[in-house]
């Protein structure tokens, strides 16, 4: 077989039969994805379905701490997660540009394969085209995401409650950092990788000992700032958070001081915020911390019912400001 | 981080802002020059501890803000040359120009792309000989050293396909441009790392022939605290003088060596700035013996830029004679998303800054 | 209009160095400096370039006024 992807391996003859089955299945492989067929069939448990979809365009495709391979399984898996679904299985689809390196090809499944297996949530389908050279930066990544909501669970942005405590699951800045550090022009050395990874565990434990939870969403692009805008927003209600009690490790800090960036609009994968009554908090915030990816876990602030659609936050040496969502594209600056 | 967290110390900043407070009897109104002091007032949350009788503005500190459309048009016009790699500081590339914004443009296919350091756009530079890479250099004398270095290094590798669009401006005389005007302001904060190449006193006619007091402060919560305590303390004196709060980074008479690199390299023009027109001597641009690298060569036409839009208010916000909220356009036609000027579009803009972090 | 850190230098050849803000590195020149700056000390770093060298003493004293209670 050739070294790179050509547009015959997209066009749905041998060439892309021999990808499906000597490339991709290598990778991912159970019972559903080897009947090939048109859809694939599923039997769930009776309750709401939650169904969410997401692209992925990262540049660059390799990162210090993932791919857009794993990168897009977790993404899907979290979208799940945060509505208090049991995500049941996803697909993944993919748009390769003509002249992709197979061995690139390789890596992105290996990682689909290992975050899949890591979450316990298979690929049952999935589609691949590939384009011209120049009409797509490597690779794009679609995954869709079928789950169950438990009865009884209510989770959403407009939830959100005067008196809620905001319980953020570890360290903001993580992911940006890792993969704004590789990008040319603005190189720096630092050993930070991309926090992502699935949270479906972390938020099965936090529904083992509350149903109460009313809001939760990972702050993705736009950081933490901005969902909490959202949620703010969306519930008709203010937030005030204490920038002392925000997780930074000292790295993205460091790194945010020299390229001018706010840590509270840098991109997180692998973490989430949720709003809980306050008699929960403690409850929720004990049970996070004994879990893999919520041991970092801290209550940064409290819903209110002043200011509503504001998050103002309480700054680390005693002075008030307000945390707007973030305009535009987040960009170093020297001045 | 060292010489960076004891300066942020919450009871530092306390007993900083108690002294402040104590000192200030009377109602003065200051101005702190420099964006990144804009920045870091607000992002401290310094303005919910000043004394309700101390009111601070921003002024025209801001080279993306002051920054004329024309001379952003330019750096556009070379975005759409052949073979053309725009590089620059990202800063520059969200601010429109009369159509659009380099981002915009290289939304459109336009190569642009953001450097942290200008020895990155020479090193991009080397790696795309068949490419004309064009740097489109802004900043304050602070950064002008390192355009000026960034220069020398082409011509010592012999590079033919390296070009500076020098769009830096110098503080002084739009301090003094400023004054010239008129405007209320009473005190100046003076910018830290501007002084850290030419020193402080650049300044002195600010403080003896304006009789406005001048303290050159650095950018963490104390230091912009103390500054406001040394300014206040000044009028209540009845002084007018330079200080320097920033000891730790400011040497009285500048930095001898950049400053000989800067004048190697640069020559002093006028220039014009969003707000205040045409000021003298205002600006930088590449001596004779560097013109090889001079982009301005590639610019062989006149190009005519938009006027500002109807209502666009950034000239009195830039000079501090009103605040953003007094703009008709702010918040309503005029946001990070649409910006209407560039004191919204820089991150360090007045306008950006009360949006995002507002107003106390 | 002038983003500068405090950065400790490192590594050092020549008129370029390491320096570092903690846990993040950065190749930066030494170039623009008044006076000379060597492996152990601190320079202000300015979009690649260290611009100062920081007197320890000096952010001492700067330190020590600050702390004063005014009448």
């Amino acid at each position: 077989m050739d070294q790179v992807i050509r547009l015959s391996h997209g066009s749905g003859g041998e060439a892309s039969r021999r990808l499906v089955e000597e490339i991709v299945h290598t990778y991912l492989d159970n019972d559903v994805i080897r009947r090939l067929d048109d859809s694939a069939v599923l039997v769930l448990e009776p309750g709401r379905i939650a169904f969410t979809t997401d692209s992925y365009v990262v540049d660059p495709i390799f990162f210090p701490g993932g791919d857009i391979g794993g990168l897009a399984v977790n993404g899907t898996v979290n979208d799940l997660s945060m509505v208090g679904a049991s995500p049941v299985a996803i697909t993944l689809s993919l748009i390769l540009e003509e002249g992709l390196p197979l061995a690139s090809l390789r890596r992105i499944l290996e990682s689909v394969r290992a975050a899949s297996a890591e979450a316990g949530v298979p690929v049952v389908g999935g589609d691949t085209k590939v384009v011209g050279k120049g009409s797509a930066d490597l690779v794009f990544v679609n995954t869709s995401g079928i789950g169950v909501v438990p009865a009884g669970v209510d989770i959403s942005s407009s939830n959100a409650s005067p008196g809620d405590v905001v319980i953020l699951s570890g360290s903001i800045g993580d992911h940006g950092i890792a993969v704004l550090s590789k990008r040319q022009g603005i190189d720096f050395e630092t050993d930070l990788v991309s926090d992502t990874a699935p949270l479906n565990g972390l938020v099965a434990a936090m529904l083992g000992v509350t149903n109460s939870i009313h809001a939760m969403r990972d702050p993705t692009r736009g950081g933490l700032a901005s969902t909490l805008n959202e949620i703010a927003e969306r519930s008709g209600v203010g937030i005030v958070v204490e920038e002392s009690a925000v997780p930074v490790r000292p790295a993205v800090a460091e790194a945010c001081e020299l390229l001018g960036l706010d840590v509270f609009y840098v991109a997180n994968e692998g973490k989430l915020v949720a709003f809980v009554p306050a008699e929960e908090a403690n409850a929720v915030l004990g049970v996070m911390r004994g879990t893999r990816y919520g041991e970092g876990s801290s209550a940064i602030g409290r819903v209110v019912g002043d200011h509503p659609g504001m998050v103002v936050l309480n700054t680390s040496v005693g002075g008030r400001r307000i945390l707007s969502p973030l305009s535009g594209e987040l960009l170093p600056r020297i001045c | 981080m060292k010489f960076a967290s004891e300066f942020r110390d919450p009871a530092l900043v306390r007993t900083i802002t108690l002294n402040l407070r104590k000192a200030c009897r009377g109602r003065w109104k200051l101005m702190e020059f420099c964006g990144t002091h804009t920045v870091a007032i607000f992002r401290y949350g310094l303005r919910s501890l000043l004394p309700e009788n101390l009111i601070l503005v921003s002024g025209p500190g801001c080279p993306v803000c002051v920054t004329p459309k024309a001379e952003l048009d330019r750096a556009i016009y070379l975005s759409g040359l052949d073979s053309s790699v725009i590089a620059t500081y990202g800063d520059l590339v969200k601010v429109p120009g009369s159509e659009m914004s380099l981002a915009e443009k290289r939304a459109r296919g336009a190569d642009v792309r953001v450097v942290y350091s200008s020895y990155d756009a020479v090193a991009l530079a080397e790696r795309l000989p068949d490419k004309r890479v064009f740097f489109v250099a802004i900043g304050f004398e602070t950064t002008a050293p390192s355009t000026a270095a960034a220069v020398i290094r082409a011509e010592a590798l012999g590079l033919r396909n390296f070009f500076v669009l020098s769009l830096h401006k110098r503080t002084p005389p739009v301090l003094e441009a400023l004054l010239k005007r008129g405007t209320s302001v009473e005190g100046f904060v003076c910018p830290g790392h501007v002084s850290a190449i030419i020193g402080a006193a650049p300044f002195e006619p600010v403080a003896s022939h304006w009789r406005r007091p001048c303290v050159v402060s650095g950018f963490e919560p104390s230091d912009v605290l103390q500054a406001l305590l040394m300014l206040v303390r000044q009028l209540e004196d009845g002084r007018s003088e330079v200080e320097v709060e920033y000891a730790r980074g400011v040497p009285y008479h500048g930095n001898r060596n950049a400053l000989k690199l800067m004048d190697q390299v640069f020559t002093v023009t006028a220039s014009e700035w969003r707000g205040l027109g045409e000021v003298e001597a205002s600006g930088l641009r590449l001596r004779e013996a560097f013109s090889p690298f001079d982009a301005s060569a590639f610019i062989d036409r006149d190009i005519v830029s938009l006027p500002d839009p109807p209502g666009c208010r950034c000239g009195d916000v830039l000079r501090g004679d009103i605040s953003p909220s007094e703009c008709a356009l702010f918040r309503k036609n005029c946001t990070p998303e649409n910006p209407v000027g560039p004191c919204m579009v820089s991150s360090e803009g007045s306008c950006a800054t009360h949006y995002l972090y507002g107003d106390r | 209009m002038c983003l500068a850190i405090p950065a400790l230098i490192v590594e050092k050849h020549g008129n370029l160095a390491k320096a570092s803000i903690g846990a993040v590195l950065r190749e930066i020149s030494l170039e623009l400096i008044d006076r000379p700056a060597d492996v152990g000390d601190y320079v202000l770093l300015h979009a690649g370039f260290a611009i100062h060298k920081i007197e320890k003493e000096e952010a001492e004293e700067t330190l020590r006024i600050m702390r004063e209670v005014l009448e």
